[in-house]
């Protein structure tokens, strides 16, 4: 069973509450169409846990299939510091079919990330984290993208709403029984 | 090749068996000519596996960190040569597959990891050290794709209790 070798620290970006019960870490590429199958799947399924549930995202570009993936990556790591990660990551996501740079370009200025900003991106200031959760990513397991993450254990069932909600709410139980 | 054939995967510290299987239409690839460094023999169901969740492709991007561990990797199946090369170049792999494929599926077995019913091989992973000898291996349910974990976590083994020669930069 592969496990999370990473923990989950201030340096992940991270929604809900952090003393969640549960918490569900994807590795994710902005460019694969099953990440792109899974995005509304993670977004049901955050609003049905609520407070019960902490979301992650971690980059796992695969950049020989997927040729704008790592610039996708970068303008979301951009965004991130400027406080507008998710905004970002839902921006791309919401428009898989154009992550041409003129399109990561658009997305950029409607988040606050300006030309000069990007071009650092591009040119790999965010690159270290980008390769870190990378390679964090491949110890723990992450055996193609998505790769979920359920408390730390890799989640390989079903990826419908109802069975990662059944899965998170058992994982979920246990951790309050215990606390 | 041994007479009789191993009925599950060959485990830790078993001689690994020796073959040559053709990696293009007129290109070869022996066990041999791999000595002398750490070898992954990764078997695999099927090219064209319709998931961007591939193990080959996987592979194909943490290329880099198997060969900083001085690692070499060969895919296995027992598909032919053309459809592995177009497979590869689809894919852009950047290493090479090699076709188990006449007689079908004999190193496989040599292995312990054909798939007799289907006719396939199993998902399964070798780590050989540079003199020949299967250091870990492990068999993955067929639908699951068993990431990288394992091989890097055994060649960090195989690095450990030898000093590793490194290149002064």
């Amino acid at each position: 069973m592969s496990k999370l070798s990473i923990p989950v620290g201030p340096t992940d970006h991270a929604e809900g509450r952090l003393d969640a019960p549960v918490t569900l870490v994807e590795y994710g590429d902005y460019e694969c169409p099953y990440c792109g199958e899974a995005y509304p799947v993670m977004k049901a399924v955050q609003e049905i846990m609520g407070d019960k549930l902490r979301f992650v995202f971690r980059n796992f570009p695969i950049t020989e299939l997927h040729p704008h993936a790592l610039r996708a990556a970068q303008l979301a790591e951009a965004a991130a510091s400027v406080g507008q990660f998710w905004l970002a990551h839902d921006m791309l996501y919401a428009h898989q079919n154009a992550l041409m740079d003129v399109d990561l370009m658009r997305y950029g200025s409607a988040v606050g990330v300006n030309a000069l900003a990007l071009r650092e991106a591009f040119d790999g200031r965010f690159d270290p984290k980008i390769e870190s959760d990378f390679m964090g990513g491949v110890r723990s397991g992450v055996n193609g993208t998505p790769t979920l993450f359920i408390n730390g254990v890799r989640y390989d069932g079903p990826r419908d709403v109802d069975s990662l909600v059944e899965a998170l709410n058992q994982v979920a139980q246990f951790a309050l029984a215990r606390a | 090749m041994s007479s009789t054939l191993p009925i599950s995967a060959l485990p830790a510290g078993t001689p690994a068996p020796s073959f040559t299987l053709p990696a293009t239409p007129d290109q070869k690839v022996s066990l041999e000519d791999l000595r002398g460094r750490p070898v992954i023999l990764a078997f695999y169901p099927a090219d064209w596996s319709p998931v961007c969740g591939d193990q080959m492709a996987l592979y194909n991007e943490i290329l880099p960190m198997f060969h900083r561990a001085g690692a070499q990797l060969v895919g296995i199946s027992v598909d032919g040569v053309w459809c592995h090369a177009a497979f590869a170049e689809q894919r852009k792999l950047h290493f090479p597959l090699l076709a188990d494929f006449e007689p079908k599926g004999a190193v496989a077995r040599s292995y312990g990891v054909y798939r007799e019913a289907d006719g396939i091989c199993d998902r399964a992973l070798f780590v050989i050290d540079a003199h020949g000898v299967i250091r870990w291996s492990y068999v993955s349910p067929l639908g699951i794709n068993p990431g990288a974990d394992g091989i890097l976590d055994a060649l960090d083994q195989l690095a450990a209790p030898s000093p590793i020669q490194e290149n002064k930069s």
